[in-house]
């Protein structure tokens, strides 16, 4: 029994899907009801994990197409376009501190809930209540 | 060398720093100069003189290829504001009152300083000859100048440049590129008279000539004439010989813009230039000139960005109160190496052999187009040269020369073509700067590696910040850092990445020796952690080299770059691109109206690519299905563009239609393409070939390539275009189609169990020992008793070739990925937007406002795209 996963955006919960749909290793684009795009991931070990989807690197909105992995033991997600790589928890880039832009290479982590919690324990940390 | 009192550490409240110009040098004043610790003591306010920001003036060229004002740019957005600079535009300084320390703007303002810094370049040099200044004469020096050029350029049929440098031939190729007959005008008796040599000057020229530049060296411009309407109609040389021109560019040097520093009483060159010490510091001490408009501490004006980049660096960090010891600026190299109208030319040091006692050694070889002049001291030294048609010992010879150590190399080994001379026992010294863009030097580069840790190119560029300039050192860089690994007895590291420990062609041997079919249970058995974006992709390539079913399949999904992963290339926006096969280049009418009317029915970008098909652009993830649904429907299948794997076989006509043609080309490109389409391997992979010797398929500049001769075919391999081109080896001569194609199968197959991640047929040839004799010895006498072996696995790919799009379409599980949003399937990704240009669309940048697609586009393009 699986249920949905949720994201919120400071305001709303969206409904993302059922964390069944979620492919271990890959993730998803969202559009939230605030009209921002979010990146959903679901790693081997069920873990899901929610952060911006735009890269601020390429300014592109396609980190939810990077492939999953890990670097030094953190859940890692490379971005598709110049290959940066971002650690899942806290969104850091682990590869530059600074976009081109001059901000902060750092992808803002959405909080999340449901699904994970009947299926698999969201051992990485990802699923957190606001 | 003395070190100089600096400024006295700033007062509490902040002070005003005025910067007069904001071109390249003004602009890497600011950002040398707000990374400085002390920065934050000044107010900076910028007085430009051009209507915008900071651009790249040396890519000033690239305007005329498309490149936007907006692209040239050199500022990053939100570089002023977030520093607090106050920028204004259109409102040059017109004098300097330095007495009260302030600064008159042409429009009246007045503003106080407490530091001034001289950014002003130079101006273009135009010799005072009748005519002149009439309608139809050019500058070649801003964003302005080039548009009124092409604006000028849409009236005339002849374009004339007067000078021969650098700048001159750069103009010479825009007027050639915008359609006109071009004549270039020199005084002196060569092109690029500063920087080659007699020899290398005649090469240039007939190189230059090659591309249908008229060249008029030794030639004096008497007057430019006037029609009856005042514009140009020609020009008088001092022979008395006429031009007919209808526009003329001059850009016969430049001179440096010290007319305020003049007007203030500040001293000047003799020749011109603020006069500067070795902190980039006039006459006055709250005074700095920078870049083209100073005179250096050694007596010269330099007209090249690099030294005025150091002149910016240095000047940022006297006024910041932070110089080190060597932050002076006492003269730079003015060595260049560029690439003008398609001709490599390059000139280094003592490029002239002015020196005392100078000798040379020169190699010249007219036929394929190459000149090298070493010139050497009577002591052995390298002292400089000049290389025209092929620079790429550049990189290894200019450092020597800067060393000055005796060679021990002969100097006539290093002139040599690679395939005859030594690379030599000559090793750079440890000044020798690798980067030239950021003054890194060879030593530095080796301390990163030893000292603090770093065994990639990339962690050397974080560390030195070498290579993230123009990015020309990257290649010297990564032997550097393995030469220096290998030094260190640590070897270099062939580990694939932190999660496996073994290299591409030893993750091959355990699939296909154990049989493994997931990469769960190779991560889990042979690696650690989760993977990576570099790993997974490789393990994806391999499983798909050895086992059958789809590349899309299962936990197969999750291993995929995007590319694979929705099989199409991303493009900078998101969005993405679709390449149809059309195998051999081969397409019939229908074929190609299909392919139009589906570019047209979505309001896709079209393009023709260089391996001859057509690649349909602005595709956003959630229509490539029903693109694709057209596609296939049309007869078309995927042309795998976006894999590590075959791309194309170009062909030429072949003996069917062309006159000179000996074997049916076209014929055997579709057999090769239709046998190898689909094939996973290590890079991509691309061939030709060509119907006679002429090789208009350009044969030898593929991975495979093949010429056929009147009694079969020629096969060559190791060929690629790219960063570094090579051309292809011959592997075997005069087969027969059938020896050919199983030559070919052997090939591929052992490249593809053996070569390493990423690493093209050329590398890989020069790597495996032995080279490629023990590679003919493997695919064509069997030495290694592999043959049945890799025949069986070719054959095994060639029976299960399925198109991967058919598959997709088919399945409504594999079709799911390509949602825009898992939540909103239908709704369009509202960032990929798109503008029209030249009657068709392109990604809108940043800042510009274009228009999202509307959903379900299948009729009708979704954006209205009018040509100007």
């Amino acid at each position: 029994m699986t249920g949905d996963v949720e994201v919120f955006d400071g305001a709303n919960w969206t409904r993302i899907c059922a964390y069944r749909d979620l492919t271990p290793g890959r993730g998803v684009a969202v559009l939230t009801a605030s009209g921002d795009q979010v990146a959903v991931f679901r790693d081997r070990a069920g873990a899901v994990y929610a952060v911006d989807n735009r890269d601020p690197f390429s300014g592109a909105h396609v980190i939810s197409r990077g492939i999953l992995g890990s670097r030094d033991g953190a859940p890692t997600v490379a971005s598709p376009m110049y290959k940066h790589v971002f650690d899942l928890r806290d969104g850091r880039c682990v590869d530059e501190d600074t976009a081109p832009d001059g901000t902060p290479a750092v992808l803002r982590v959405w909080p999340l809930r449901g699904g994970a919690g009947a299926a698999a324990p969201p051992a990485g940390g990802g699923v957190r209540e606001p | 060398m003395t070190r100089h009192a600096t400024l006295p550490p700033p007062p509490r409240r902040a002070r005003d720093l005025v910067l007069v110009g904001h071109g390249m040098v003004g602009q890497r004043f600011l950002e040398a100069l707000v990374d400085q610790p002390g920065a934050a003591a000044w107010r900076i306010t910028v007085l430009a003189e051009e209507p915008r920001p900071a651009y790249d003036r040396v890519h000033l060229t690239s305007w005329f290829a498309g490149t936007g004002a907006e692209e040239l740019a050199l500022a990053a957005p939100g570089f002023l504001a977030d520093h607090g600079i106050d920028l204004r535009l259109g409102d040059p300084a017109a004098a300097i009152d330095r007495a009260a320390r302030t600064v008159t703007t042409a429009s009246g303002r007045v503003l106080a300083y407490d530091a001034l810094v001289l950014a002003t370049g130079s101006s273009p040099f135009v010799p005072p000859v009748p005519g002149h200044d009439a309608a139809g004469c050019h500058v070649y020096r801003t964003l302005e100048d080039v548009e009124a050029i092409s604006a000028d350029a849409r009236r005339a049929r002849t374009g004339a440049v007067v000078g021969g440098g650098l700048l001159g031939l750069e103009a010479a190729g825009a007027l050639t590129a915008l359609g006109l007959e071009t004549h270039v005008v020199e005084f002196a008796p060569r092109l690029m008279a500063l920087q080659v040599d007699e020899g290398g000057g005649r090469l240039l020229r007939r190189k230059v000539e090659e591309l249908g530049v008229r060249v008029h060296t030794g030639a004096a411009t008497e007057a430019v004439l006037t029609g009856e309407d005042g514009r140009v109609s020609g020009m008088v040389l001092a022979d008395g010989r006429e031009l007919r021109t209808d526009l003329v560019v001059f850009s016969a040097g430049v001179r440096p813009r010290d007319e305020l520093a003049r007007g203030s009483g500040l001293a000047v060159g003799e020749r011109g230039g603020v006069a500067v010490d070795e902190h980039c510091r006039t006459s006055d001490p709250c005074v700095y000139a920078i870049g083209e408009c100073a005179r250096a501490a050694d007596g010269r004006v330099y007209g090249l960005v690099a030294p005025g980049y150091a002149m910016a660096e240095t000047a940022a960090r006297a006024l910041a109160g932070t110089p080190g010891e060597r932050d002076v600026f006492t003269g730079a190299d003015t060595s260049t190496q560029l690439k003008l109208l398609g001709v490599e030319v390059a000139s280094f040091g003592d490029a002239h052999g002015a020196a005392e006692g100078a000798l040379d050694v020169v190699y010249s070889d007219s036929r394929s187009g190459v000149y090298k002049k070493l010139v050497v001291g009577g002591d052995g030294r390298l002292l400089g040269g000049v290389l025209v048609g092929d620079t790429e010992s550049y990189g290894r010879l200019r450092p020597l020369a800067a060393g000055g150590e005796p060679l021990r190399t002969p100097p006539e080994q290093l002139v040599l073509p690679a395939a005859l001379g030594s690379a030599g026992a000559d090793v750079p010294p440890e000044d020798a700067v690798v980067c030239s863009c950021h003054n890194v030097s060879r030593g530095r580069v080796r301390e990163a590696v030893r000292e603090q840790g770093c065994v990639t190119v990339p962690e050397v560029r974080k560390c030195t910040r070498a290579g993230t300039g123009c990015g020309s050192c990257v290649p010297a860089l990564g032997a550097l850092v393995a030469e220096e690994l290998e030094a260190g007895g640590a070897g270099v590291d062939t580990r694939l990445c932190e999660h496996f420990a073994h290299t591409r062609a030893e993750l091959y041997e355990i699939v296909r020796i154990t049989g493994i079919t997931s990469f769960s249970a190779l991560v889990d058995g042979h690696g650690t952690g989760e993977g990576c974006e570099v790993c997974k992709p490789v393990v994806a390539s391999i499983l798909a080299g050895l086992d059958d079913g789809h590349v899309l399949d299962g936990e197969r999904a999750a291993l995929q770059d995007t590319n694979d992963h929705v099989l199409a290339n991303l493009q900078r926006n998101g969005s993405y691109s679709v390449v149809p096969r059309v195998p051999g280049g081969e397409i019939t009418p229908a074929g190609l109206i299909a392919i139009g009317e589906i570019a047209r029915d979505f309001g896709l970008y079209t393009k023709i690519t260089g391996g001859q098909r057509i690649d349909l652009l602005g595709v956003a993830v959630d229509q490539l299905p029903l693109v694709w649904r057209r596609l296939v429907d049309a007869g078309f299948e995927s042309g795998h563009a976006y894999g590590k794997s075959l791309r194309t076989v170009k062909s030429c006509v072949g003996e069917t239609w062309c006159r000179y043609g000996v074997q049916d080309s076209v014929g055997l490109a579709i057999e090769l393409e239709l046998r190898y389409r689909g094939l996973r391997s290590p890079h991509k992979l691309k061939s030709a070939v060509s119907g006679c010797a002429r090789e208009c398929a350009e044969a030898r500049g593929k991975d495979f390539g093949i010429i056929a001769t009147s009694s079969g075919w020629n096969l060559y391999v190791g060929g690629n275009g790219g960063t570094t081109p090579r051309h292809a080896d011959l592997l075997a001569a005069d087969l027969d189609r059938e020896t050919l194609i199983r030559t070919i199968d052997r090939f591929l197959m052992y490249y593809i169990r053996t070569a390493d991640r990423l690493e093209r047929t050329s590398a890989w040839l020069e790597r495996v020992e032995g080279g490629l004799d023990h590679v003919r010895a493997v695919v064509m006498d069997d030495a290694l008793g592999i043959c049945a072996e890799l025949d069986a696995l070719m054959e095994r790919h060639v029976d299960g070739y399925r198109d991967e799009w058919r598959a997709v379409l088919e399945d409504p599980e594999r079709l799911r990925r390509f949602a825009s949003f898992v939540n909103a399937p239908g709704t369009p990704d509202p960032a990929v937007t798109f503008v029209p240009e030249r009657g068709q669309i392109r990604p809108a940048r940043p800042g510009e406002r274009g228009l999202a697609r509307t959903p379900a586009l299948v009729a009708g393009p979704g954006l209205e795209v009018r040509t100007a």
